[in-house]
């Protein structure tokens, strides 16, 4: 697989082919497997992601601790914002909906990791239903995703415990990004830019989850991620282009991952989770969930 | 060599591909040890897996793993119930196994019982669901999950690698990785043998067979 996101645009451009078409190749090379094979797997996952959304939809999902669950429904059946009907209120119901499965002990696919898993499905399944995308192009974008994630996996890290929070829904905020611009029709260069743009909107990003726990402020998280995806293929569809290359906005995110305070590395030692209503709500739910 | 399919998947049971996925796939593999489900079985937890461990169902992963389920396998939602109804005894602790860093924080020691035999694996979850064994009946290994593989004791005896690999190559079965340790010459050699093809319950039939190996045992690839 490419180590560089440019090195896979560079070849993209010279054959006049897509990111997916190149990551597809680069695939079934590396692991000795037909590309029919690798689009199955994958057409699987988008299966897997739709259904955890519907799930998520109904909001009865309510996680181990009950800190959270339901909003991806209210964002679906509640009172109209200023987004009201537009493809940005879905895409964050949609991000929710799979995170508060996720929380529920539901079935979803860790894109790239399951406390991230909410970002890539609802940017694409909710931009594909608003622009009626066939379903062949959407498991297309998810081989973008996946080259785009490969690339940051190798250069920097896709772990919370390593990388902070922008390791995890700021990596699926960058691979959702240029997957949906390629998805949408844009060009390998433009998908590069998305990256960066994503990327570089979730730099210095935090974990810290109350007791440790995938639930609060992931769920939500999933949700900016989303909005920060949306507004980078925004601006990149528009012609927008962010000046630092992507690959190093990359690697400069995995720099700051290295620096950052194990505290704010999923420890639930420091942001959200230590402020005083994050201690509370986590000892009191923690006991909850012995008690069940 | 990052994999597009280890990006877009695991397809999953939440919450956490470290605490869920990957504790779910260290059970499978200790049932392995014991060639199916445990009718008694000590898990004890280190680290992270003991302190955030039930808010993220390691606990019920662990137990749906040594009770076959898969990582996917909705199941595992229920799994101390099934436990329960099914009459295994399982039992938890929290423990401290070693300092980190020579300690993974999401590590767990499961001793198995079935059918007379008692085998104690310790593992650990690396993050995105990746699972590394680190110790078999206190033989140190590294098993990933990766591949097919077949532990097993055998008595120090000359050209027993040689006897077991051309078992495996007579029944069309390519070795990817092997490792063979002994605590002391002439004392018990144990091998790990990671294949590329799964292994037929007749192939460890066959290597149980053999006179000087005293126990072997087929563990199923847990990932991919």
């Amino acid at each position: 697989m490419f180590t560089s996101l440019l090195d896979a645009v560079v070849a993209a451009e010279a054959q006049g082919a897509t990111l997916a078409a190149v990551a597809l190749a680069a695939e079934a090379k590396d692991q000795g497997r037909p590309v029919a094979e690798i689009r199955a797997a994958l057409a699987r996952a988008l299966d897997v992601m739709r259904g955890a959304i519907a799930e998520g939809m109904t909001g009865e999902h309510r996680s181990n601790s009950g800190l959270v669950g339901g909003d991806a429904a209210k964002l679906r059946t509640g009172p109209a914002g200023p987004l009201a009907g537009t493809p940005f209120r879905d895409v964050l119901a949609r991000a929710l909906a799979v995170q508060e499965v996720n929380a529920a002990m539901g079935v979803i696919v860790a894109a790239p990791t399951a406390g991230g898993a909410g970002v890539l499905p609802g940017v694409l399944t909710g931009l594909a239903a608003a622009q009626q995308v066939p379903d062949d192009r959407v498991v297309d974008a998810l081989a973008t995703a996946g080259l785009i994630g490969a690339v940051i996996a190798e250069r920097a890290s896709l772990s919370g415990a390593e990388g902070g929070c922008q390791a995890e829904t700021g990596a699926a905020a960058a691979m959702a990004a240029g997957a949906a611009v390629e998805m949408l029709g844009g060009t390998p260069r433009q998908a590069y830019h998305a990256t960066a743009l994503a990327q570089q909107g979730t730099l210095g990003l935090v974990c810290d989850p109350l007791g440790g726990l995938v639930e609060l402020p992931c769920v939500f998280r999933n949700a900016t991620g989303a909005a920060i995806a949306l507004a980078a293929i925004e601006m990149a569809m528009a012609g927008v282009e962010f000046a630092i290359p992507a690959d190093e906005v990359i690697d400069v995110m995995g720099e700051i991952g290295k620096e950052m305070d194990v505290r704010y590395r999923e420890t639930a030692g420091g942001g959200l989770a230590a402020t005083p209503t994050g201690r509370r709500l986590a000892k009191e739910r923690l006991v909850q969930i012995k008690r069940s | 060599m990052v994999s597009l399919l280890d990006i877009i998947g695991p397809v999953m049971v939440g919450p956490s591909s470290s605490h869920t996925a990957g504790a779910c796939r260290l059970g499978l593999l200790a049932r392995g040890l014991v060639g199916g489900t445990p009718e008694k079985a000590l898990l004890e937890l280190h680290g992270s897996f003991a302190r955030t461990g039930e808010g993220h169902g390691t606990d019920k992963a662990l137990v749906g793993g040594l009770m076959g389920f898969r990582p996917d396998d909705e199941r595992i939602r229920t799994a101390l119930d099934i436990m329960e109804h099914e009459g295994l005894d399982f039992r938890f602790e929290k423990t401290t196994l070693g300092e980190e860093p020579h300690v993974h924080p999401n590590t767990v020691r499961l001793t198995v019982e079935r059918q007379g035999r008692t085998s104690v694996m310790q593992g650990c979850s690396l993050g995105a669901g990746r699972v590394m064994v680190t110790e078999i009946d206190g033989y140190p290994v590294e098993v990933t999950g990766n591949h097919h593989t077949i532990v097993l004791v055998a008595q120090d005896v000359k050209g027993s690698v040689a006897r077991i690999a051309g078992l495996l190559s007579d029944n069309d079965i390519n070795i990817a990785t092997l490792k063979l340790t002994r605590r002391e010459p002439g004392g018990d050699a144990f091998m790990v043998i990671e294949v590329d093809e799964p292994p037929a319950l007749s192939v460890r039939d066959a290597i149980r067979d053999l006179s000087w190996v005293k126990w072997a045992f087929r563990l199923d690839k847990v990932s991919g």
